[in-house]
């Protein structure tokens, strides 16, 4: 975590409250969807950063979420996957009380650290657990846009296979982008024909999907506080340098 | 106010319960932070204050643990929207530890094993504001949460209050640290909103 390390910093004046006008709303899972805003003059994103997104009430009451971008930079298109929270404040209305032609406030993008660059050229493994695995999307299609040959490793950990997020989308990839690998792990259930054991990710399955500490890759991993903590802790212990595994956490009330 | 959203009623709190701008609050407490929980053996930990001209004073665990410490009660309000009310700390205060320090200093850079660091104006460490905690809710505080000793400033946005800190640098003029360089705000004060450069 040398600051030199630091990709880029956000220059220039506050950043702004937008109307964002949301344009479709994409079925992911059950409990998750893509929401595609337009965003008049979006200033452009990169990989791995998020926004916040305020809702306001009636009566002036208004709340914050952060929310990971999912898509790579588009003109004045960003796509949002939002997981429904149980008993959440914020992400049920965004799910189901929002309408295409509606408006909410966004700003960003924010966050210059849990970044990916096309101009990096070590090699990357991302390891995300459940909607963690928005961020690392927006990786994986960002190395796609830029036509990088940068290789990927993506390790994408759920409960169920019905709780991956972009499966279509996934299965296209590792079919068409060279160099993009993708293991799954099972925490809960796995696919009738599964060779591999059900359970949380273990040091085993980060070994054989992940990358060697000598390559000196670029670990991003994101999901729920416990899956990172953990996760974290087994590439420190496979021998990664800690300035190179990069975090994200959330949680029903983290960030 | 801003767009408003028909039939988005939101989960007000009780009355009395008075958060900043933008926040909600949460009875877990959450984990933040950029990288991998760095593991800090007591036996090897040591805490030092440096100044400008290179003065330094340093502390093992229990010459630190020795000194008189306070109970702390406050409330916590992280960048990421979320607020934990009435949270229990113990530690020092930041003033016992730059007790008879000579210094020209307006500005300090926090620095924590695992090479995080947040800059914190002088004067928002003294006077009660700030202390350097090693116990939450009467137990050592937990890894993720910062332990072995986190600095503690609640009265700024929590980035401010650097996990695993191992030392502050007293500076002439203000520099940036990790959060600071990747577009977060210098200050941090929670009331005014300040959560990002420019805010």
């Amino acid at each position: 975590m040398a600051r030199a390390a630091v990709p880029r910093r956000l220059i220039g004046g506050r950043l702004q409250w937008r109307a964002a006008t949301l344009t479709e709303r994409r079925r992911e899972t059950d409990t998750a969807a893509t929401l595609v805003f337009d965003i008049p003059d979006w200033p452009g994103h990169a990989p791995g950063q998020h926004v916040d997104v305020k809702l306001t009430a009636e009566d002036g009451y208004s709340t914050e979420r952060s929310y990971s971008i999912a898509n790579s930079a588009d003109g004045d298109r960003v796509e949002l996957t939002v997981q429904r929270v149980h008993d959440g404040e914020v992400s049920p209305y965004l799910l189901e009380g929002l309408d295409v032609g509606d408006a909410i406030e966004i700003r960003g993008p924010i966050g210059g650290w849990f970044v990916w660059r096309d101009t990096d050229t070590d090699p990357v493994v991302l390891i995300g657990g459940g909607s963690g695995v928005v961020p690392l999307m927006a990786m994986v299609r960002a190395r796609r846009a830029a036509g990088s040959r940068t290789p990927f490793r993506l390790i994408y950990s759920v409960r169920t296979p019905e709780d991956v997020i972009y499966a279509d989308e996934l299965r296209r990839r590792v079919r068409d982008d060279m160099g993009l690998d993708i293991a799954y792990a099972y925490t809960r259930e796995a696919p009738p024909d599964w060779p591999g054991e059900v359970g949380r990710l273990k040091l085993a399955t980060v070994a054989t999907h992940g990358w060697p500490p000598d390559l000196m890759p670029a670990c991003f991993v994101c999901g729920p506080t416990g899956f990172v903590e953990t996760v974290a802790d087994i590439l420190v212990a496979q021998g990664h340098d800690p300035r190179k595994v990069k975090t994200e956490r959330f949680g029903p009330t983290g960030p | 106010m801003g767009i408003v959203s028909p039939g988005f009623f939101g989960r007000r709190g009780s009355g009395d319960t008075k958060l900043p701008p933008g926040q909600y609050l949460t009875h877990d407490f959450p984990v933040l932070s950029a990288g991998p929980t760095p593991r800090i053996d007591l036996d090897r930990w040591q805490f030092d204050v440096t100044t400008e001209t290179g003065q330094r004073k340093q502390w093992s665990w229990q010459e630190f643990t020795s000194l008189p410490a306070e109970d702390i009660t406050k409330d916590i309000h992280c960048v990421t929207k979320w607020s934990k009310l009435g949270t229990r700390w113990k530690g020092v205060p930041v003033e016992t530890m730059l007790a008879d320090v000579e210094t020209a200093s307006d500005y300090v850079m926090a620095h924590s094993y695992g090479g995080y660091t947040t800059n914190v104006p002088l004067e928002d460490l003294l006077n009660g504001q700030a202390w350097i905690a090693y116990q939450y809710d009467g137990e050592p505080i937990a890894p993720e949460h910062g332990g072995p000793a986190r600095l503690l400033v609640p009265h700024l946005y929590f980035w401010k209050s650097a996990k695993w800190v191992r030392g502050l640098e007293l500076m002439l003029a203000d520099e940036q640290g990790f959060w600071e360089t990747a577009g977060y705000h210098d200050y941090g004060d929670p009331w005014r909103e300040q959560r990002y450069q420019g805010d």
